[in-house]
């Protein structure tokens, strides 16, 4: 008897059927009606409507008929939030059971029931379960908080569950430590900036003891979160390194690779003259030998790692070479993966087994392989230079074979070994030349013709060949084409005489017959340099050219460096760094390898030095751009004392990290350079937004809370005037001005679309750039209605700022991108920052008098304002509105001073004094703020709502 | 943490699918079957496919697809590892894990699922665990359950689950007390044309079956524990007292359980057990190609070769082959090219050998790439490192247990380039 018959159905009403049963008297009869109905669940067939018969099955003192009933409300309680409700009160029930397998059943089964109105009867079943006598309970309890944390990471602080999952880290259970560790580890995704897993030598060791005991996948948590530490000196970091070398044993290849990401980071603090630098190098080497004889697909994973440690440590692996040589039947990503291992570790020693071996290759089957093996070649040539004369005679070995695709592979990498080695091996150039009809794919083309073009002098028929080419010119694809051009000029140049003719078709072909600009552009320089100064035109285009470089496919320092302390993460399958793909970790924190303590070594090595650099900085984690940045999010960080200005984001971070941000970039950034006039359109330097402040006409919703402020009622925050944001030339028709406000706690941003095209447009949306605040819409852009030729409509679109960070410049601005049926428009704007003031900004007395005097007095900006006439009270009462909150007032000699605080949405606390004097229209302003980046933009918000 | 999980068949439909937090629609799958199109083997899909939100991380066993789904940074490997585990569980339970058996269990399929994952962090993984949680579906239990409305779900705590030996429940009992130990190594080794040793390695495992009542902790020495100098053990294993005395000292698990595998490297001498002579030639502007394979023992300390099976990749431009085995059968697949020829015992008297022609398309050139030859074969009461275990001593325990060591050889990627 098998559950396949839970799948037989019966022609009419399958779900009536399951009803009756569900509500029979029989025991036997209602769990076989709740099998029947998971296992439609399980193939996706809606069995929701059964929802209340199956909840009240849930009352059994039978276990297994209760596990089914809860696996069927976790799947469905979510569509029937009400019905879910009756099963608080069971639930509430078995959190008390005498029997640790219920209650632990019971509080796991609630927090996978994702529906709020549950949640809140969960808090105090979760809080005794994270207390209960039985480990089992307890371990199960700390995930919970991890659910519950996903469904509502408010209700988690508030209720104080973080502080309780901290305390467990210190359980005298390993496996509860294990999970509580994997919990936190999880909620602190989400909390880039705070400090859950707060790891000192104490923690370390709990953990370490912990990791002895608890499964194979608490280890594997456990070694992530001891590869966040930093250990204070070498000392520690030998001592945890000792005690995480046991791991590279066990069976589990992923706490293998975590043992191994935790050793290669701290071994960076470790002298490199110490005995047991040695000893943990040599044992690195064997498992991760062993995990290449592992599944294919941990194989895979395990390459993609191996990659970056043979990067970062060569001698690791230098006599492993033969474990990497490819067998035929592995999988193609295996194969791939470890040909260009194996050009890694390729050195003078072991060059020619490995030439053998890419030979071998270049006769298999598969043809991506084959080509990639071809290449493999060539880049040994450029890496062991003492090798180039072998690799070149292979490839040309591999060229008598006469299989088309070897061919061309090897004309492509000939040509990249000229480059590297010019003058040396210019003899095949015969042999290549006799391929040249066989060639059919652009790069190879491209690759003859430039080498056919380069050394036209030695070529006898060098002018035969190119006009072979030229017959089909508009065929070519633009590569060839370009690369044809060029060869045709060189060869004139080195043969005037014979060939004007040629170069005369090849220009006019260029510049008059084709369409691509690129090309018109090339064959219009070289007309003009040859027709003008024949002799400059000899230096510019017969230049001596740049060799290539050795290793032209290495993964950048820094990069490389974040990535090792990722070993084992998708980061490093990927070789990208996680802020640059994985979803919902804003802010995402950078890694770095800690600096060797022998601070003699960063001169033989460039990186650790750059390295030990930064970990001079006490915090744990270094953020790699802006420390900045960090301050602004974390308070705790101890202020930047010798930050300069951040460095500008790496185009290619960029790029990866967001497709729009870097179209963003590069659109603003060409308008700005070509036109000036659209720069200050919309191109948004500082100066731009107050001016529109200070703008004497003001909206009359603005003058109606200018009134309301005079009576002292409290008012509305400050909305600056709209300003035209996208002008209808630069968006195809469509013109986006707008403005942002602040409404009863919700930041909005209100814009008028104006269609001024001819025809409708539909389909809006909008998305943000990561900006300082990680502003984001918090909901799609509402425009239901298509907009027609010279409508305008009205949009509010409420923001949140839970979107990902990234420091900008000037601080407030923000950039946009606004897509409709006709196309992706960008532009950028800049938000008074008293938008991101929030209501509960007012400070304790108390606290403000010890905050003013704990913030370094270097951080004091003062600023004037000038011409204000209101009194010191009209003042307090107007920047109310806008969340400025004045905690105490004094007057001293007639002069008033108004305390004030202000609290930003990332929790960044700016205090104030503001000085009124009677009669003087000059008020004196200075902020305090332990980010001090951020004064400025106070101030200015302080003008504009003062002055409005 | 893991999010999802869906199983795909060979024909690209889901059969099944698991969410651990909310639920993902299935379309993400869309992006799994992309990858698998344009895979030209099944085996070829890459274990992790990006998608806008999620990440698919996949392992491919016994023709189906277990396809997870991730959605924040998971190590990979932790997620891959999973999946193997979790299939070793079905097999475990079910004896083979097919589409069929899956199916036929869907219900059991589903409680082990919740069971080993909570959240997307594993909850209980090891099968000793899992089957106090959940017993196995039997003929027998199915039938008394019906008749006695019991369930196959425990009632209890699992015992194991708390204790410092989470790996082994308590109250153990046998009338038989046995352990076996099977020490198994698979060669994995790269021939070359001339017959020279490219690369040659040996991966070798224990593989116990301790049935001991009680608490039983056992010790296990080599005679020549100096080859291990690469192995990854079962958690069981007191690391320290291998350290210190290179001895095995554990608490065993009950029943079937993988007591360590290792790993000797090429730079220790690997000895190869066959040899292969073979002759496979194409001549320009014929149509016929010579094949000519013999095999031969070498280097296997008088134990017979068993079980021999070579197979090879011919090229594409041969139509047909007509061999002539001096023993066994042949058998060569027209369509898919590959030919295999079951020997079965080498005797070294009287070597086997396959021999003949192969025809090729008329005017077709002659094929550029060589064709692989991948050999299997058997060699019992023998480990080719040399590893022979000394002794095994039981403490803790009264009783005298039945002890038994097997020792074998099998050939793992065994490949001899023409």
């Amino acid at each position: 008897m098998t559950d396949s018959k839970y799948f037989t159905t019966t022609k009419k009403g399958e779900i009536f059927e399951l009803k009756a049963e569900l509500n029979s008297d029989k025991k036997e009869k209602k769990k076989e009606a709740v099998k029947k109905v998971i296992a439609s669940m399980t193939v996706g067939k809606d069995v929701s409507a059964l929802f209340p018969d199956v909840v009240n099955c849930m009352q059994t003192d039978n276990l297994e008929l209760k596990k089914l009933v809860y696996l069927y409300l976790m799947n469905y309680a979510k569509s029937q939030p009400d019905m879910a409700i009756m099963a608080v009160n069971t639930f509430v029930k078995d959190c008390e059971d005498p029997n640790p397998l219920i209650r632990a059943l019971a509080v796991r089964t609630m927090g996978c029931i994702r529906v709020d109105k549950i949640t809140e009867y969960l808090c105090e079943p979760l809080r005794k379960c994270l207390k209960d006598e039985d480990p089992y309970v307890r371990k199960t309890a700390a995930v919970c908080v991890a659910k519950l944390h996903d469904i509502n990471a408010q209700l988690v602080e508030d209720q104080g569950f973080l502080d309780t999952l901290k305390d467990l880290i210190s359980d005298s259970n390993p496996m509860v430590v294990a999970n509580a560790v994997a919990a936190l580890s999880e909620i602190a995704e989400s909390h880039p900036n705070s400090n859950l897993l707060d790891l000192n030598p104490q923690t370390i060791n709990k953990l370490l003891t912990a990791l002895n005991e608890c499964t194979e996948w608490g280890q594997i948590f456990i070694l992530d979160c001891l590869a966040n530490y930093t250990p204070r000196d070498d000392r520690e970091s030998q001592s945890i390194c000792e005690r995480v070398t046991p791991r590279l044993s066990h069976a589990n290849s992923a706490v293998v690779l975590s043992a191994v990401k935790v050793l290669m980071k701290f071994m960076e603090m470790l002298p490199k003259d110490l005995d047991y630098y040695g000893t943990l190098l040599k044992k690195l080497a064997p498992p991760l030998v062993t995990l290449l004889s592992a599944e294919p697909e941990l194989q895979y994973v395990a390459l993609r790692n191996i990659n970056l440690i043979v990067q970062r440590r060569p001698e690791i692996l230098k006599h492993e070479m033969k474990v990497f040589f490819v067998k035929y039947n592995d999988p193609i990503y295996v194969k791939l993966e470890k040909l260009d291992i194996m050009i890694r570790l390729a050195s003078q020693a072991n060059i020619a087994q490995v030439l053998a071996e890419l030979k071998e290759y270049a006769t298999e089957v598969d043809v991506d392989f084959v080509r990639k093996a071809v290449r493999a070649i060539g880049r040994c040539a450029i890496k062991v230079e003492q090798s180039a004369e072998r690799c070149v005679s292979t490839l040309l070995d591999l060229i008598q074979t006469k299989v088309n695709y070897v061919v061309q592979e090897a004309i492509v990498v000939i040509k990249d070994i000229f480059r590297k080695y010019p003058n040396k091996y210019e003899s095949v150039i015969a042999t290549l030349c006799e391929n040249l009809d066989s060639l059919d794919e652009p790069e190879a083309r491209a690759a003859m013709i430039w080498i056919v073009g380069e050394y036209a002098e030695r070529i006898d028929n060098a002018d035969e060949l190119l006009e072979s080419f030229l017959e089909g010119f508009h065929d070519e694809s633009t590569q060839v084409q370009l690369q044809l051009l060029t060869g045709i000029v060189k060869l004139f140049l080195k043969k005037p005489t014979e060939t004007q003719e040629l170069v005369q078709q090849v220009l006019s072909l260029a510049t008059q017959d084709s369409d691509n600009p690129d090309l018109r552009d090339r064959g219009y320089i070289y007309w003009r340099l040859l027709s003008t100064d024949p002799v400059a035109a000899k230096e510019v285009v017969l230049a001596e050219k740049p060799l290539i470089s050795e290793e032209t496919d290495l993964i950048e320092p820094t990069l490389l460096e974040e990535l090792i302390c990722h070993i084992g993460t998708l980061a490093s399958v990927y070789h990208k760094p996680p802020s640059a793909f994985v979803e919902g970790s804003r802010g995402v924190q950078h890694k770095r390898l800690p600096g060797s303590a022998g601070s003699g070594e960063s001169v033989d090595s460039p990186d650790t030095g750059s390295a030990a650099g930064v970990s001079e900085a006490p915090p744990a984690v270094i953020p790699s751009q802006g420390d900045l940045l960090g301050d602004l999010l974390n308070l705790d960080l101890t202020p930047p004392t010798t930050t300069g200005p951040p460095p500008p984001t790496s185009g290619m971070q960029m790029g990866a990290m967001d497709l729009l941000g870097g179209g963003l970039d590069s659109l603003l950034g060409g308008d700005l350079g070509g036109n000036p006039a659209m720069a200050a359109g919309f191109g948004a330097p500082p100066a731009v937004m107050p001016t529109s402040f200070n703008a004497p006409v003001s909206g009359g919703l603005d003058d109606l809370f200018d009134l309301g402020g005079g009576v002292g009622m409290p008012m509305g925050s400050y909305s600056p005037p709209k300003t035209v944001w996208l002008p209808a030339m630069k968006a195809k028709g469509l013109e986006i001005s707008g403005t942002f406000a602040r409404r009863s706690g919700v930041i909005q941003m209100e814009m008028t679309l104006t269609n001024k095209a001819m025809s409708v447009m539909t389909d809006f949306a909008i998305q943000f750039n990561r900006n300082s605040f990680g502003l984001a819409p918090a909901g799609p852009l509402q425009v239901l209605t298509p907009l027609s030729p010279n409508q305008s409509i009205e949009v509010s679109l409420p923001l949140n700022t839970v979107g990902p960070v990234m420091k900008m410049e000037p601080l407030n601005n923000l950039q946009v991108a606004v897509k409709n049926n006709i196309d992706v428009f960008y532009f950028s704007c800049q938000y008074p920052i008293s938008m991101l003031f929030v209501e509960d900004g007012k400070m304790e007395r108390q606290v403000f008098l010890a905050t003013w005097k704990d913030i370094p007095n270097d951080n004091e900006s003062q600023f004037q304002i000038k011409d204000c006439h209101l009194s010191s009270d009209a003042a307090s009462n107007k920047l109310q509105g806008s969340n400025i909150f004045t905690i105490a007032k004094r007057t001293v000699e007639g002069q008033d001073m108004l305390y004030q605080s202000i609290k930003l949405t990332n929790g960044i606390w700016v205090l104030a004094e503001l000085r009124v004097q009677a009669g003087n229209p000059n008020y004196t302003v200075s902020l305090k703020c332990r980010a001090p980046e951020v004064s400025q933009s106070v101030f200015q918000s302080y003008e504009a709502v003062l002055k409005n | 943490m893991i999010h999802s999980l869906f199983l795909v068949n060979a024909s690209g439909d889901i059969f099944l699918e698991k969410h651990w937090k909310s639920v993902v629609s299935r379309s993400v799958c869309d992006y799994f079957f992309e990858a698998q199109e344009r895979a030209t083997e099944p085996e070829n899909v890459p274990p992790v496919i990006p998608t806008p939100h999620h990440y698919l991380i996949s392992v491919l066993r016994h023709r189906i697809y277990f396809v997870a789904v991730i959605q924040s940074e998971v190590p990979p490997l932790f997620v891959i590892e999973f999946l193997h585990r979790v299939v070793d569980t079905f097999q475990d339970y079910f004896g083979v894990c097919t589409e069929a058996a899956i199916k036929d269990n869907v219900v059991v399929v589903y409680e082990l699922l919740e069971e080993m994952l909570d959240n997307g962090f594993p909850l209980a993984t090891e099968s000793n665990i899992l089957k106090e949680l959940i017993k196995p579906p039997t003929i027998l239990r199915t039938m008394v359950n019906t008749i006695t409305g019991s369930t196959n779900v425990g009632e209890q705590l699992p015992t194991g689950q708390l204790s410092v030996v989470p790996w082994r429940r308590t109250g153990v009992k046998y009338t038989n007390n046995e352990a076996y130990f099977d020490v198994v190594e698979e060669i994995d080794a790269i021939i070359d044309k001339s017959g020279s040793t490219i690369t040659a390695e040996i991966q070798g495992v224990i593989d116990a079956c301790v049935k001991l009542t009680g608490m039983p902790d056992l010790t296990l020495s080599f005679m020549n524990p100096r080859l291990l100098d690469d192995v990854s053990f079962h958690p069981c294993v007191r690391f320290k007292r291998w350290e210190a005395e290179r001895i095995l000292s554990f608490i065993p698990p009950d029943g079937n359980f993988r007591l360590l595998s290792y790993h000797v490297s090429s730079q220790n001498l690997v000895a190869i057990p066959v040899y292969v002579k073979h002759n496979i030639t194409f001549r320009e502007g014929s149509s016929q190609g010579r094949f000519d394979l013999t095999l031969g023992p070498k280097q296997t300390m008088g134990k017979a070769v068993e079980s021999v099976l070579v197979s090879s990749q011919l090229p594409r431009g041969v139509l047909n082959a007509n061999l002539n085995p001096s023993q066994g059968t042949y058998t060569f697949d027209p369509v898919t090219k590959m030919l295999s020829w079951d020997v079965g015992k080498i005797n070294p008297q009287k070597l086997p050998s396959l021999k003949g022609t192969m025809s090729l398309q008329a005017g077709a050139s002659k094929p550029d790439e060589n064709p692989t030859i991948n050999i299997q074969f058997k060699i019992q009461q023998m480990a080719i490192s040399g590893l022979k275990v000394n002794r095994l001593d039981m403490y803790g325990e009264k009783y005298k247990p039945f002890k038994g060591i097997k020792y074998m050889t099998k050939a793992g990627k065994f490949q001899v380039r023409t």
